[in-house]
């Protein structure tokens, strides 16, 4: 335990048990973005995986939105402190989309338009565990929370869950992203409040 | 993208507040004496932790709003969120002398580099200022060469911080110019009635793309949001266009 701050009582109390450390809840649905919001035309829009061995699989707006998708929902969870409970998506799941994808690398780098990257281990990625949303609530996913489509991994702090995602590449070694470079954590779990590097 | 090496672990430790500063009604600066400070680059951050009796804890994130130079005090600007958990306690309750646990700095995107030789635009809403005035004490103090300018939207000529000290920088500085925006009321005498900040803003008191600036956006997501995109369509190349986005709506 920290310090007492004085006169400190806190307000909000919303540690509820489904609230990792250090984290708020909000209702709200806040951005993070790093610079201007990309505005990607459908017919323009591609997502590509590319393996360790060059080999790439493309999809455009049609064939990806014609995958098997999953509703979801979960809990998500920023680096910036806030937590939002219960949010639904629909996407197409990563194990879907690696179905007839050849590769032993363990590291992903998500690419996205706009220059963004972010670094994630290959097995976060498989079994349930991650997506590549294109809608929320029912609606498609508003381009400044992401949309056409974004990376959805929800078990991570969403800095992880890459908005207007265009790329996969498999990576032998780990690599740091956009983020991770300028001193935030490598993996990110929020239940060990992994925020910065060395956290 | 550039692959940087990874900086090192950022450990929690007690700054004590040594003097605070009304910026306006509703904004607060403290000043902050920190024991071990590696030094900030303007545009970047810092952690807070609070902790109750009981050891519950909060942890909000807060602009740096001070340059540095070298050693001395660290200064961040809080601006009051009535419904906030926070802010009210920073603005309201935290007198000198008292301590808060923080850590920092944080964000190598959201920064200004001296070594940078273009133009440099800055577009603030509201609180959106602070990073952006440690950009600008960071110019003046190393008396850079860099032309910068800044838009700065604010409702009333009472919610604008900083506003006698950019006056002076103002008048004793040809290489900056700033701009006000006012959304709900302008002061007496001013040409233009209220509005927000729009494409003739930009236009006018930006610079024009051709000088390929560095342009900071800082303010509400609504208003980053606005003003980015409005900064694209003008013909700023995206990637020289940095955003941060405070809050919700």
């Amino acid at each position: 335990m920290g310090i007492i701050s004085r006169g400190f009582g806190g307000r909000r109390r919303d540690s509820a048990p489904d609230l990792p450390p250090g984290q708020y809840l909000t209702h709200d649905f806040p951005v993070l973005s790093a610079g201007p919001t990309p505005r990607v035309p459908l017919d323009r829009w591609k997502l590509t995986v590319a393996t360790e061995t060059g080999e790439k699989h493309t999809w455009d707006w049609e064939q990806f939105t014609a995958l098997p998708s999953e509703e979801i929902t979960r809990d998500i969870h920023c680096v910036t402190k806030w937590s939002k409970l219960g949010t639904t998506w629909r996407g197409v799941s990563l194990d879907t989309l690696f179905e007839d994808v050849e590769t032993a690398a363990d590291y992903v780098m998500a690419h996205s338009y706009g220059g963004y990257t972010t670094n994630l281990p290959f097995e976060d990625l498989l079994d349930g565990k991650a997506w590549i949303a294109y809608e929320f609530d029912g609606e498609p996913l508003h381009p400044e929370h992401g949309g056409p489509a974004r990376l959805l991994v929800p078990h991570l702090y969403f800095w992880k869950s890459a908005k207007w995602v265009n790329g996969l590449e498999m990576l032998v070694e780990d690599e740091p992203g956009f983020w991770e470079a300028a001193g935030y954590h490598m993996y990110g779990d929020p239940w060990s409040e992994q925020r910065y590097q060395g956290d | 993208m550039v692959r940087a090496a990874l900086p090192g672990r950022l450990s929690w430790q007690a700054a004590t507040v040594s003097a605070v500063r009304e910026e306006t009604p509703s904004a607060r600066t403290l000043i902050l004496d920190i024991p071990d400070w590696s030094g900030h680059l303007p545009g970047q951050h810092l952690d807070l932790r609070l902790t109750a009796e009981d050891g519950y804890s909060a942890q909000r994130s807060y602009s740096i709003a001070s340059d540095w130079p070298g050693d001395g005090p660290v200064e961040i600007t809080i601006q009051r969120l009535d419904d906030g958990e926070v802010s009210p306690y920073l603005t309201d309750v935290v007198q000198a002398g008292d301590q808060i646990e923080l850590r920092g700095p944080i964000g190598g995107w959201f920064v200004w580099r001296a070594a940078q030789p273009v133009p440099v635009l800055l577009v603030a809403g509201g609180s959106g200022i602070v990073p952006l005035m440690s950009m600008i004490r960071d110019r003046g103090r190393r008396r850079a060469r860099q032309p910068f300018r800044l838009i700065y939207s604010v409702r009333t000529p009472q919610d604008a911080c900083y506003a006698d000290e950019l006056r002076r920088r103002v008048r004793d500085d040809p290489g900056l110019d700033v701009h006000f925006v006012y959304t709900r009321k302008a002061p007496d005498g001013w040409p233009a009635p209220p509005k927000r900040i729009d494409v003739a803003t930009l236009n006018s008191h930006g610079w024009p793309p051709d000088f390929a600036p560095d342009v900071f956006v800082c303010g509400p997501t609504a208003f980053v949001e606005t003003a980015a995109d409005i900064l694209v369509a003008l013909g700023h190349d995206p990637k020289k266009v940095r955003t941060e986005r405070f809050g919700g709506k």
